[in-house]
């Protein structure tokens, strides 16, 4: 089996006079979390609905699990067969319960995981027999996960999954992704939250204006492992700040001054969503 | 791997399964589809107490319509309206995003179709010979008629819905345009009027559509045999019928084809 799940080369899309996808490049390897961050309108919705095979593409090459996404017929149902996907919000199956809807989906699939088992992973338990109009907004968007996991996707395709919940709901729903990492699912995420991108992805890539303008990891993403940390402190009671690349150095100096504790000392280094702003900001100017 | 894909036949089954539950627990749906053609069979029949020739009731004449445009009723017009709306409700493209083939969900909403358009045919012809002493066919070979009039019109209707679903815009706005169309229909094939007696041009414009037809049909069915003289063509012509159908059964299974959109245009 190939250690990249998804690749892309040259990819390019246009509507109308606009270039939504510019021609880029990326990989997904094998059992990583992949992040895709970027403004709205920045071309992720476009890239992620190719790979998914629900837009054409205009030109580049394309493999998702060894496959062009264009692929029609009973070839295609096989590629489908081992993908999951969450769109964004929807509001079908209304009239359905929740157990009725993941019994039926299970049926679509050749090797679905046990409707049951998979209504508990999302924490649906109590609620499969609700309809799912029923269901608040954190349920629903769980119930869109339990349906994307059901058919054991080799590759899981999550766009923005936890628009709308409250911030146990994200904690609970970072639990399941993690426990499907460690299964070894492939997954892709496109998400607005930068803190949920730092701790759920395993790589990071920024795409703004139809171009990837940075791609690592949540640590060295946009030179955040190099860049200056912050100290600060408070001195004769006004705060002071200092910028330094030798953080441990400047601090040696400032500990030689007090003698003792330093009032309010924060070190710090510039977060994920600091650094992301930088990027688009100086990608804007 | 063991990759053996779920059939046609059992993903179809399985998708009519779910639609005839929604639609059972949808209330409007139920009371318009199947309750509606009843309450009109209601206020038609007991308005219109007179014999349109001797030995004819209006009920009589009135019942062979009203099962004909069941027929659109359950399939071109429920699935044209029902079609735009889960285009925007989003159940079309997570199907899509599944490996069930498009053909299932198709399957699925015939099943639908079938069932809906049987449960009305039984409460019209139950109202009718309950209340309105409407006469159920004599004869196997009228019952015959009746059986494959219901199953090519009903294939029509479904392939018509299915292509028309196309033109609404968005589900909100479905059925104001698909309703009135419906209704047109209804009023100049020989539903709510007496075929015979309306205008020149209004039956050689309804004589386009298949409605027109169906309800001739059901009339050879419902009507004696005497009646046939009425008929503009002289004869009950279920050949012409049956042609005529056809035509529109392939127009419309090349219209589905061809036109259909999982997803509403950007």
């Amino acid at each position: 089996m190939s250690e990249t799940a998804v690749r892309v080369r040259g990819l390019v899309k246009t509507y109308g006079d606009t270039k939504a996808v510019a021609g880029i490049d990326f990989d997904v390897y094998s059992g990583e979390v992949l992040a895709f961050l970027g403004p709205n309108g920045a071309g992720k919705t476009t890239t992620v609905e190719i790979l998914e095979g629900f837009r054409d593409r205009e030109s580049g090459e394309v493999s998702v699990l060894g496959v062009d996404p264009a692929i029609k017929g009973v070839e295609a149902r096989r590629w489908r067969d081992q993908l999951g996907i969450v769109l964004q919000s929807t509001s079908d199956v209304a009239e359905l319960t929740v157990a009725e809807t993941v019994h039926h989906f299970a049926t679509l699939y050749s090797n679905p995981r046990d409707p049951s088992e998979v209504i508990d992973s999302v924490g649906l338990g109590e609620k499969r027999k609700s309809r799912c109009r029923e269901l608040s907004g954190g349920q629903r968007r769980r119930l869109d996960v339990a349906l994307g996991i059901l058919g054991n996707p080799k590759l899981l395709f999550l766009d923005e999954p936890t628009t709308g919940f409250d911030p146990e709901a994200r904690r609970a729903f970072w639990d399941l992704i993690r426990s499907l990492r460690a299964d070894g699912t492939t997954i892709l995420l496109t998400t607005h939250y930068l803190e949920e991108a730092e701790a759920l992805a395993d790589r990071l890539i920024v795409i703004n204006r139809g171009v990837i303008i940075d791609t690592g990891t949540p640590q060295s993403i946009g030179g955040r492992n190099q860049a200056e940390a912050i100290i600060s402190w408070n001195e004769n009671n006004s705060l002071q700040e200092l910028r330094t690349t030798t953080p441990t150095h400047a601090l040696g100096e400032i500990m030689g001054r007090f003698g003792g504790e330093i009032p309010e000392l924060r070190v710090r280094r510039p977060s994920l969503e600091e650094t992301y702003l930088e990027m688009i900001g100086s990608d804007e100017s | 791997m063991n990759q053996k894909l779920p059939s046609l036949l059992a993903t179809g089954r399985s998708r009519g399964g779910v639609e005839v539950r929604q639609f059972m627990r949808q209330r409007e749906s139920v009371v318009f589809t199947l309750m509606f053609p009843v309450l009109l069979l209601l206020i038609f029949g007991s308005v219109f107490k007179m014999n349109i020739v001797p030995g004819v009731t209006f009920s009589q004449y009135f019942v062979a319509g009203m099962i004909a445009s069941g027929l659109v009723n359950s399939g071109f017009q429920g699935l044209a309206i029902a079609i735009p709306m889960e285009r925007d409700d989003g159940t079309l493209k997570r199907l899509r995003g599944t490996p069930m083939p498009a053909m299932a969900y198709f399957l699925g909403k015939a099943i639908l179709v079938v069932l809906s358009t049987v449960a009305q045919i039984i409460m019209l012809l139950l109202v009718g010979v309950l209340l309105f002493h409407v006469k159920l066919p004599i004869n196997a070979n009228h019952w015959l008629v009746l059986l494959w009039i219901t199953a090519l019109g009903s294939a029509v209707s479904t392939l018509l819905g299915i292509a028309f679903s196309s033109i609404p815009r968005s589900g909100r706005g479905a059925s104001a345009v698909v309703t009135p169309i419906v209704l047109v229909l209804q009023f100049t094939s020989g539903v709510f009027f007496i075929f015979n007696e309306l205008p020149t041009w209004m039956q050689y414009t309804a004589s386009i559509f298949p409605l027109r037809w169906m309800t001739q049909g059901m009339r050879s069915v419902f009507l004696p045999e005497s009646f046939s003289a009425h008929e503009v063509g002289h004869s009950w012509e279920l050949g012409k019928i049956a042609l005529i159908l056809g035509i529109w059964l392939i127009i419309g299974a090349v219209l589905a084809l061809k036109t259909f959109k999982w997803e509403r245009s950007r």
